[in-house]
């Protein structure tokens, strides 16, 4: 009896990420919500710029590599073409909060029928550790090398938060998973976030507070404890949006 | 003989591309080729297309590319500082080749510029446009029926050698109005089985991409595009000639520069100068071939243009020092006059 099995949306690559890192989880996630919604063969996958660029290899569905930040405006195009297509994108922090905040916003105000899986890692690891638009205030970076100062360079977006604001998106929100108990909240969130494209309701988006402890220069066990001592208390985990519900 | 509807150049590309099988379009606001998206706003929604006005050009380049990826023929259009914004898409469109058609009505430049036409991104659309070796195809309209004409020929060049295709008019060309005839061949369509539509579970994911971090692998793609380019400067080339066969005076001039420079050499003509017009229909690929055989004969070369001469450097590499090449122009918006064309070939004659 097999009690444990790899999804099908899942190839057989391994995976280039970090000890410790959590991407191989959400990756995993998605992958299980797109196998158990039976919808692989008609889903696109965006990936971003940035330690998830690679993903294309990962997910055995389409994948669409797009420039950096460019995602949504990528997966609006896909999703134009063919409605009946799930278009999923999977973006870091600095990709979707960064250089990419116009094309989120804005696919976020059009209510797109698409599914955002953002990963916030408060840091941008592919480069090699720098400041990112959600770094903690006095996190050490290699470009905050004396603690992010709020006073120079301003405080971190809160993505939920400023997406809530809109009228447009259907559903936002921010999970962790670093435990099991959070893993399987982050499940639930993804797999809705996907089931919402399918029923047609319309701009999902869920933010998963991530480890990178090679760059926040932290043991894996440590970067977990470090998502409950400091991420979520400044990023409070829940449901920033859900429209279907409120009505 | 096809009936002739009277439509400003830009509502002729427009319709042109819907007849092309076109059925996205994507923009943002820009003077002067705003009437495209006017058009598509207003055409789509009933045929069962999809207009989209994007928050910005980067948006709306990144849109093309995603209904590129899925294997649909699909097309955006800006004017100059729009351009250089979608110059990051446009690389990618290359690294990753998908075709697209893209419409550049030119103004003044550079910065803001102005809104008058303008010839100043012939460097910035025929060297490639963006980072990295690449090319684009470049087609250069002479009148609206050309505008038409070449939006159709563009999307099939486009699939054919799965790149984008650049109309690159001017402000000019987009605005006048002549009569047009929009019935020609669209040709069939082209088999994408590279397009990333969903797999259906019937085949292995497709991967739509221009990361190659191995640095042979990414010489060994450049080198197989080029190998594509090879191809289209032997095989898609296309110019006019006008009163070439006996010319001592060889003008080169595209888009509405030539018409202006038709005018001229017809009054110079009829003082007796043996003077003639090669007219680059495609920018790239240059007409090369054709100006270097005119350097076998003609004396002297004249490159009008709306520009601070950029075109002339082709002209100058086409005629290898067989001839002296000399330039007639205005920029910022103006539009030489028929009279210093002519005073250009006058002086050349002496």
């Amino acid at each position: 009896m097999v009690v444990f099995d790899k999804p099908h949306a899942l190839t057989d690559a391994p995976l280039h990420y970090c000890p410790g890192c959590t991407h191989g989880i959400v990756h995993r996630l998605v992958a299980e919500v797109i196998d158990e919604l039976g919808i692989e063969g008609r889903t696109i996958g965006i990936a971003p710029v940035g330690c998830s660029v690679m993903s294309y290899d990962y997910f055995n569905c389409d994948m669409i590599e797009a420039a950096h930040g460019r995602a949504p405006a990528v997966a609006t195009g896909v999703k134009r073409s063919d409605p009946e297509n799930i278009v999923f994108t999977y973006q870091g922090d600095g990709d979707l909060a960064s250089i990419g905040m116009a094309e989120t916003v804005h696919s976020a105000a059009r209510n797109e029928n698409i599914t955002i899986i953002f990963i916030n890692n408060a840091i941008y690891g592919m480069t090699g550790g720098q400041m990112a638009p959600t770094s903690l205030p006095g996190q050490v970076t290699q470009t905050s090398p004396y603690g992010r100062d709020t006073a120079h360079c301003g405080f971190p977006i809160k993505v939920c938060e400023l997406l809530s604001s809109l009228d447009g998106p259907e559903y936002l929100e921010r999970v962790a998973v670093n435990n099991v108990k959070n893993v399987k909240n982050a499940k639930k969130a993804i797999k809705k976030a996907f089931e919402n494209q399918v029923n047609g309701k319309g701009f999902s988006l869920v933010e998963v507070l991530s480890t990178c402890p090679t760059n926040w220069g932290m043991t894996p066990k440590r970067a977990l404890e470090w998502i409950d001592e400091k991420m979520i208390p400044y990023y409070p985990l829940g449901v920033y949006k859900d429209r279907s519900a409120e009505k | 003989m096809a009936e002739k509807v009277l439509m400003k150049g830009n509502e002729a590309i427009a319709e042109a591309a819907i007849l092309a099988g076109c059925r996205h379009y994507f923009g943002y606001p820009i003077t002067p080729q705003t009437e495209i998206a006017a058009y598509m706003a207003k055409r789509m929604p009933k045929i069962g297309g999809t207009f989209l006005q994007a928050e910005s050009e980067i948006a709306a380049i990144n849109m093309v590319y995603g209904v590129s990826a899925t294997g649909k023929r699909v097309m955006t259009s800006s004017s100059s500082p729009g351009i250089s914004l979608k110059g990051e898409g446009l690389s990618y469109l290359a690294g990753a080749d998908l075709p697209a058609l893209v419409v550049n009505v030119q103004r003044g430049g550079p910065g803001l510029g102005g809104i008058q036409p303008s010839q100043s991104d012939y460097f910035q659309a025929t060297k490639g446009g963006a980072h990295g070796d690449f090319h684009m195809l470049v087609l250069a309209p002479a009148s609206v029926q050309e505008m038409a004409e070449l939006t159709v020929k563009g999307f099939a060049l486009a699939d054919k050698y799965r790149m984008t295709a650049m109309i690159l008019a001017d402000g000019t060309m987009g605005q006048m109005m002549e009569p047009v005839s929009l019935d020609f061949a669209v040709g069939e369509a082209v088999e994408k089985p590279w397009a990333t539509n969903g797999t259906k579970l019937s085949r292995p994911h497709n991967i739509i991409n221009s990361l190659i971090l191995k640095p042979e692998r990414l010489e060994e793609l450049n080198f197989e595009r080029y190998e594509r380019y090879a191809k289209i400067k032997e095989t898609e080339v296309m110019y006019e000639e006008y009163m070439m066969e006996d010319a001592e005076i060889c003008v080169v001039a595209f888009g509405i520069a030539a018409r202006v420079s038709k005018n001229a050499i017809n009054e110079a003509r009829a003082k007796g100068i043996k003077v003639g017009l090669i007219r680059p229909i495609t920018l790239w690929p240059f007409p090369e071939k054709a100006i270097a055989a005119a350097a076998e004969k003609v004396k002297k070369f004249i490159s009008v243009e709306l520009s601070m001469g950029q075109m002339i450097e082709d002209v100058r590499l086409a005629v290898n020092g067989k001839a002296p090449v000399t330039l007639c122009n205005r920029t910022g918006g103006m539009i030489p006059a028929p009279e210093q064309v002519l005073a250009a070939i006058t002086e050349a004659a002496k």
